[in-house]
């Protein structure tokens, strides 16, 4: 067990990496090609002398690379899983080497449809491709090449991040010891792509989309607050809504009988929706959206069992039991096409009421299984 | 179920008996494995790929804890993961009395082990049965601590019972080992047992349907 303080990694500068120059260029599922590509990354701890002790963690639809620890540049700019990673933490960064890097179709330093595209001078807007979570992956895989790493100890992520952690273990095995996915899927549902496209249907129904070209404008804040709006309703659960607003009013304890904002959860919705705006692009939202609603590891074949058939690395998959966006039948199916594949995995439902959310929450739990995950499991591949 | 809580994480001792009869380097599923201890021992002494599936969470944990992979799931839902014979040793232990069904998954557990290694607590043990004839009170024993109101053992079974129950369904038995607990310990029972053990071992094995 870990014995060390729990601490914070303290000051992190994000770093860039840009690769894919042309003629070089990335080739994307889409049949296009794109380069040059930055991406943003940070890094923590130390990587040890073998190169074994590296843990890459993806972010969700909304992350970025800023995992843990302090950015200097901008105190308002909070680590979005601060609590797992760090001194004597889950993901302990005075054993492990961790790196966090923003995906491609990002807005959070790495190339996405608000860069400049060097053909015209301009932002890419919709002129930049169509992308899928192997893609982002194959971008990652070039960071990780170039970090001279040859295996990873360890691919985690939650929920889009979850996704990404199984593509790496599906398209680099041998790159891949350990994977864990969180609150994810194989394959997006049909509920949670309709989602995404009303969310999509709000911003590009907002005059100030403009086509998409509204990069110096306004932009479509209304359209983005509501697809976010959206986004905030699946990601908590029936009984944490209950739990947090009730049926309270905000700020008073009668209605007033009109349509301002009057209820608490109408109230932390139409915050959520307009903090979002300031600190995300609204193509980046679509693209990504997008690549998500694409992800289908059973394909071509439709057996997932299949499409997981190159997987090498051992797997702990983690549910939550009131997340009705990604529900845990989701990573039952993954973990019954794994051990059909006869390779190792634990699956775990953790009780919780905080729906989708719980990933970034229940703190205590994942680090319980994460933290002995880490320490004891070894693949079979590597240990025959 | 009929298990105890091991705080110490210290193997039972019946669980002895069921490491004894699994050959070294198999691969093993351990249906109810609790907190993994029988798993841990098998890999640490007979260096076997052991999985387990487990319903209570905390369990769940301590199987991960202990380095062992572990699906966390209810055994009532089957084993359809799981090919014909695509593991040495399927194991039960004191596990198939909570099951809604154990004859269903004595049957797929039969399936999918080329060996199938299942214990029982014996209700036709005598103090069992002297509590009922004699005290006319419903037996609670060592094994069977549970008063009749919240016990999860439904489906109870002496050593005679489960016999029948296997040759009845082409369950071929190739060893079985009888039990009497102690404290501590425990000790093998050979006369009578359906009426001296209190803890039958069975190994089976799937007849083919020639």
């Amino acid at each position: 067990m870990i014995t060390s303080e729990l601490g914070s990694v303290g000051i992190v500068e994000t770093q860039y990496f840009t690769f894919a120059e042309p003629p070089n260029e990335l080739q994307l599922d889409c049949g296009r090609k794109l380069g040059p590509i930055t991406l943003a990354y940070e890094t923590y701890g130390q990587l040890n002398a073998d190169k074994s002790n590296a843990i890459l963690i993806i972010h969700a639809l909304t992350g970025d690379a800023h995992v843990a620890g302090i950015d200097p540049a901008d105190d308002t700019h909070k680590p979005w899983w601060d609590t797992m990673v760090g001194p004597g933490k889950a993901f302990d960064t005075n054993r492990n080497f961790v790196i966090c890097s923003n995906c491609i179709a990002g807005c959070k330093g790495s190339t996405g449809p608000s860069s400049i595209n060097p053909a015209t001078g301009k932002p890419y807007a919709l002129d930049f491709p169509m992308l899928t979570i192997a893609d982002m992956v194959r971008a990652q895989k070039e960071l990780i090449d170039h970090l001279g790493i040859k295996q990873l100890l360890c691919v985690v992520g939650g929920s889009m991040g979850g996704m990404q952690a199984l593509q790496w273990a599906v398209s680099y095995p041998e790159m891949v010891r350990l994977a864990i996915p969180i609150a994810s899927t194989a394959r997006l549902s049909p509920q949670a792509i309709a989602f995404d496209a009303v969310g999509r249907h709000a911003i590009m129904g907002d005059p100030d989309w403009n086509g998409g070209n509204y990069y110096g404008a306004v932009g479509p804040a209304h359209g983005l607050a509501i697809a976010r709006q959206i986004g905030h309703i699946t990601y908590l659960s029936d009984k944490s809504m209950h739990q947090k607003f009730g049926r309270d009013f905000q700020d008073k304890i009668k209605p007033d009988y009109d349509f301002v904002t009057e209820f608490k959860v109408e109230s932390y919705l139409s915050y959520r929706g307009e903090s979002f705006v300031g600190r995300f692009d609204a193509n980046s939202y679509l693209y990504i959206t997008k690549a998500m609603d694409y992800f289908d590891l059973a394909q071509p074949s439709g057996d997932l069992r299949k499409g997981l058939s190159a997987v090498k690395a051992a797997f702990l998959v983690i549910s939550f039991s009131s997340d009705w966006l990604f529900p845990s039948y989701m990573s039952k199916e993954i973990v019954s096409a794994l051990r059909r594949n006869n390779v190792d995995v634990s699956y775990a439902e953790i009780q919780s009421d905080y729906g989708h959310d719980a990933f970034l929450l229940e703190v205590e739990t994942l680090t319980r299984l994460i933290t002995n995950f880490l320490e004891y499991a070894v693949p079979r591949s590597t240990d025959d | 179920m009929t298990k105890r809580t091991n705080s110490d994480d210290k193997l039972r001792p019946e669980f002895n008996y069921i490491v004894d009869l699994v050959k070294s380097g198999s691969s093993v599923l351990d249906l109810g494995c609790g907190e993994g201890q029988l798993m841990k021992a098998l890999q640490e002494r007979k260096h076997a790929r052991v999985q387990g599936i487990e319903l209570s969470d905390t369990a769940v944990q301590a199987c991960v804890e202990k380095g062992l992979f572990v699906y966390h799931g209810d055994l009532n839902e089957g084993l359809a993961d799981f090919n014909d014979h695509s593991v040495d040793y399927v194991i039960l232990t004191s596990t198939i009395q909570v099951l809604q069904r154990p004859d269903l998954l004595i049957v797929e557990a039969a399936r999918v082990g080329k060996k199938c290694i299942i214990s029982v607590p014996n209700f036709g043990y005598w103090r069992v049965r002297f509590q009922l004839m004699f005290e006319g009170v419903m037996p609670r024993t060592s094994n069977l601590p549970y008063q009749w109101y919240d016990t999860p053992n439904i489906h109870l079974t002496t050593i005679n019972d489960f016999k029948r129950f296997c040759h009845e369904n082409d369950l071929g038995i190739l060893a079985e080992t009888y039990l009497v607990m102690g404290e501590c310990d425990c000790t093998r029972v050979s006369f009578l047992p359906n009426f001296f053990a209190d803890y039958g071992i069975f190994v089976l094995e799937q007849r083919s349907a020639t």
